[in-house]
Formats: C-alpha cells, structure tokens, sequence
C-alpha cells in the first residue's frame, strides 16, 4: 500500500537543547505519493545558529498532511533572494520557500519566510513571525501554517497544540506538546494512571481521569497554564471518560453512582449532573456533535461495544457502527462528517473512518493496518486523524490522513506515550 | 507481584467522600495537589506571544503504601461472571461485613490489556459490580460496599499472553 517509504530525523541535533524532562521525538512519514505538491525548503539563513533546525520543522509539518512532498536541496537562499525558475524547476521542485531566523536583542526569534509558485514564477508573499525564546519551535510551524494556508485556502493545524499521557516506569506524565509531538511540557504527574484527556474548546483547560487521589477514577479538570484544578467528577465508584460540549459550558462523563456505565452530562464544575443514557448495559466514551445537539457514545447494549448516537436532551440511541462486533473510542470531525473509531478485526485494533453522510452501514474502513491502534482524534481542520499505536514493542503516537495513505510517527525516544488527543485553533 | 495501593489515611479519607458532590477538598496530606511548581525546561515557557504556557502539577511525592490485605477473584475472558470456586471467600467477607457494620471494603475491578482504556475501565466496573452483588446477597450492607475500575490501567502482571491476562482479569478486596 505504501508507495515509497522514507524517515525523516527532526529531532537530529536537537538533544541538548530540549531539558530531560520531555520526550524526545523522532518523526518518520511513510507513504509518499505521486499526488503531493514538491516543495523545496533550503536551510534557512542562520538556522544553524538557533536551537531547533526550523526548515526541517516546517518540511516534516508540510508532508505529515499529505499535500506537501519535500524536495532535497543543499540550496542557500533566504526571503529577500531573487531565485533562478528555471532552475528550480529542473529541480523538479513547484514551490520554493525560503527564510531566515534572527535572535533579537531581547531574545525573542524572528522567523521570516517567503513562498515562491516555481511553474508560475510567481511571489506568492511572506510572513514573518516574531516568537519567544522557548517558542522557536511554533514560529517554524506558523511558518508550515502560512504555506499550508497560502496553497489551500484551508486553516492550518501545525501551530496548534497535542495532549498525551507518558508512561515512565510507575510515573504517569499528562503533557501538552506541538502537533508535531515535540516540546512536551508536563501538566501533572502522578504514580497511578492518568487517562483520557480532554481539550476545553478554548484550549486553555484539560480534563482528564487520574486515580491517584482517591484511588479510583476521579474526572478533574486543570487550566494548562496555572496548574489550578478542580474536580468534576468523584461519585460512588468509578467517574471517566470526560468530553467538553462545543461551548464549553458542560461536560459529559461517565458515571457509575447508579449501578453500571452510564453516561451523564455535568456542568463546568459538575454541578447539576443529569443521565443522559438509560440502559442496564455499559453507556460510555460520550463524544458531543459538533453542534452540541447529540452524543456518540459506545454501548454494549447489543452484545459486544458499539458506536450509538442519542440526543444530549435524552431519548432513543440509534446504532452507527456495524464493522464487527467490537467498535469503540469514536471521534467526529469538526465539520461533523467523518467518524473515526477503533473497531476490532479478528484480534487487531485499528482506526476506522466512517462517512456519517453515507447511508451505506459498511462503508466504514481500515485506515491502518497496524493492530493495537487506541484513542483516535482529529485534528481541528479535519486533514488528520492522531491516535495511539504499538511499533516495536513501544507505545507510540501516529497520524493518518483521512484516505489512510500517508502516516507519519511521532516517536518517543524516553518513554510510552499513550492517550493522545489534538487540541482546538487558538493557543 | 501486587502494585503498591494508597492504604491508611488516603482510604480513610474515601470513605467519608463517596457519594458526596464534587467539591469536596482533599486533604492536603494525603493529595499532595498544592506541590505545584512552574516548569524549567523550555525558556520563559508560559511567556511568550502565543501564551502557550503550562504550569506543572506534580501528584508523585504522595505516600504509597502497600496493601496486602487484598483478595482477589479471577474472571473468565469476556466474563462478568463470579466462578462458584470464589464463594468461600466471598461468603466470609460478606460474614465479617455482617458481623461489623462499620467495616467498609473497596472491590476493584481489572482487565486484561486488551481494548481500548476506557472500555476495559467499564468491564472492570462491571466484574468488581458482580462482586458487589455477590457479597450483598451473602449479608454485607450495600453501604459498606464501593466498586471501582481500573480498567487495564492497573495489571497485576506484565506481560502479553494468556497466562498473563488470566491473572489480570480479576476484582481485588480492598479494607478500608
């Protein structure tokens, strides 16, 4: 199924300037087509002299999303160059960026790009992006952003922000990281687990599970930035599986303070919690429509665990999942078209697609072919789906795009990482 | 091979929470939530223009304590099922529970590694809620009982084949 296949070290050089306290990424894209746009990024000028190798940022960013492919240059050129057309297009390359970076006096990075249309000989602008000292990473990706943007007319998605658990020995790590899975930043530690993380719309808070406090699964929310947190969550037995409505106002979780899994929908706080799902079998990992109107939840009413929908308001479920009879974990794209979810095939779990908009019950996919595959999510353009996988005997991050052809690895050199979840536009 | 449990004050502390809404405080002692600290790694991280900052919480510096008071029922792949070789064992818990209303036991429920986090979470509700069940209908007091999960998150062993899965497929008795 893959065409070609190539790795490509972001992480080169970069070890001693990232502190021991984050995971160290490497990311590999297989899977390179004829289909995706050649670009060429030389070096930018004075990127050496900076602590991450911007150009590779950006080109692994360009290609993770399945429109870009990276052409190799030892080229020096920045953007205030007049670049020869011709001879980038013997190059084979269609577009060309090329950019600078400059430390100023107080610190900050200014990061300079211009993108030029190589067939058309055409300037198609520049941007420049002044970020703080730890930021260096980010001017890169809103430099991919710009490109992205520029050639799409779509928002790009590499300057947002990923959540994922590591797992160290006993030490359980709920971090916040580039899209790329670089720069991870710890929000809590803890030596019980900590799963299911969940974005705020706003970006500004996670809720998760973590056992530690109780001793027992507790749904606790934390604003990324203060560290502050509160509960939502600690009724009788065990509380999980947190999802934010679109406004942010509410959250469904899964309670069982009545007997089984069932889902209810808890405000901010958790105050005023009300059952949503009524059944005497397991109801959990509620996901909320786009429009807030309805939930996704998997339920093992029918026998084995399977993909529903109901109202948030209450009422009938309807089955959406028919692969199989081991369907979990769904996701809905931002537009509220695709559904993603890990469906069991014989004994391998991998991440399916459904078009919602298709009434064809089967037409959902494999989009991998991997098989310990968990925790599927878009990102918030819709272009890719990150979810967690096994490679080599470690748990490691991937992302697909929606047609399954091109899959890069985010992969940790210092631990497991589990749980991922892709964070909303705004930071 | 049991993995270290809270025990003590951290159990004592439950109790008096289960139920309850979720705006109890914890006890600072026993859930060291306060040991926040900024993060070092990362220059000015939480400074720059894109306000992209993160404040750490670290939940490490608590005091385990093993618990070795567990008891533990072994279940069948795919089953909720409490095997007939498990009612003595229940049979005396339900009597102690019977004899002394104040005793309280926690009944945690396990499952193999297979599947996804949160749904194994709600099969080992359901098997430490068959426990539960079980132990109520032998004389324990539904008060004096809690069912919890810890999914898969938890294996009693490590490992990826059946031998392994067997054991971690299970409910453990917890006093508390």
């Amino acid at each position: 199924m893959l065409l070609n296949r190539r790795t490509f070290s972001a992480a080169a050089g970069l070890g001693l300037a990232i502190g021991s306290a984050q995971a160290q990424f490497r990311v590999e894209i297989s899977g390179v087509g004829a289909t995706q746009i050649p670009i060429a990024i030389p070096k930018f000028r004075d990127e050496d002299k900076v602590p991450h190798p911007v150009s590779a940022i950006i080109r692994a960013d360009l290609e993770r999303i399945g429109v870009f492919r990276g052409i190799d240059t030892v080229a020096l050129l920045d953007e205030t160059s007049q670049p020869n057309m011709a001879e980038w297009r013997s190059k084979t390359a269609d577009l060309l960026l090329g950019g600078s970076v400059m430390r100023l006096a107080d610190g900050r990075f200014d990061v300079r790009a211009k993108l030029w249309d190589v067939v058309r000989n055409k300037d198609l602008g520049g941007q420049s992006f002044v970020v703080a000292p730890g930021d260096l990473r980010q001017g890169a990706h809103r430099v991919a952003d710009f490109v992205y943007e520029t050639i799409t007319g779509e928002k790009g998605v590499f300057a947002t922000r990923i959540a994922y658990v590591t797992r160290s020995g006993k030490s359980h790590s709920l971090r916040v990281a580039d899209s790329d899975g670089e720069n991870g930043q710890v929000v809590i530690t803890s030596m019980d687990p900590i799963i299911s993380p969940a974005w705020s719309p706003n970006g500004q808070e996670l809720a998760y599970v973590s056992f530690h406090e109780r001793q027992k699964a507790v749904v606790w929310a934390q604003t990324i930035a203060t560290g502050a947190r509160r509960e939502i969550a600690a009724f009788r037995g065990s509380n999980s599986a947190p999802a934010w409505a679109p406004d942010g106002q509410s959250l469904a979780v899964t309670l069982t303070r009545d007997g089984t899994s069932q889902v209810y929908v808890v405000g901010r706080n958790g105050e005023n919690p009300r059952r949503v799902t009524n059944s005497p079998s397991i109801d959990t990992e509620a996901v909320f429509t786009p429009d807030g109107k309805s939930l996704l939840f998997v339920s093992d009413r029918g026998g084995g665990p399977q993909i529903y929908r109901t109202p948030v308001s209450g009422g009938s479920a309807t089955r959406v999942t028919y692969t199989g009879n081991y369907n979990i974990s769904p996701a809905i794209s931002p537009d509220g078209r695709y559904l993603a979810y890990i469906s069991r095939q014989g004994g391998a779990f991998r991440v399916y697609l459904a078009d919602l908009t298709n009434p064809e019950p089967n037409s959902a996919r494999a989009l991998t072919e991997s098989s310990d595959d968990e925790s599927p999510s878009f990102a918030p353009n819709g272009r890719l789906i990150m979810y967690a996988s096994r490679s080599q005997g470690r748990d490691v991050l991937m992302t697909t795009t929606l047609d399954g052809k091109i899959k890069s690895k985010l992969v940790s050199t210092t631990a497991d990482v589990r749980e991922p979840v892709w964070g909303p536009f705004g930071r | 091979m049991i993995h270290p449990k809270l025990a003590g004050l951290v159990a004592i502390a439950s109790l008096f929470i289960a139920g309850c809404a979720s705006d109890v405080k914890l006890d600072d002692k026993n859930a060291p939530v306060e040991n926040r600290s900024p993060v070092t790694s990362g220059a000015d991280a939480g400074k720059g223009a894109s306000g992209g900052g993160v404040t750490t919480v670290d939940l490490t510096k608590g005091n385990n304590a093993d618990n070795a008071a567990a008891r533990v029922v072994y279940f069948d792949y795919d089953s909720y099922a409490v095997k007939d070789e498990y009612r003595p064992v229940l049979e005396a818990q339900a009597k102690a529970l019977a004899a002394n209303r104040s005793k309280k036991i926690t009944i945690e429920g396990h499952t193999d590694e297979r599947g996804g986090s949160e749904y194994n979470l709600a099969l080992g509700q359901k098997r430490a809620q068959a426990v539960l069940k079980s132990l109520t209908l032998l004389g324990a007091s539904d008060a004096q009982l809690e069912a919890v999960s810890f999914g898969k998150e938890r294996p009693a062993v490590q490992g990826s084949d059946e031998a392994a899965y067997a054991k971690n497929r299970r409910a453990e008795l917890v006093s508390r």
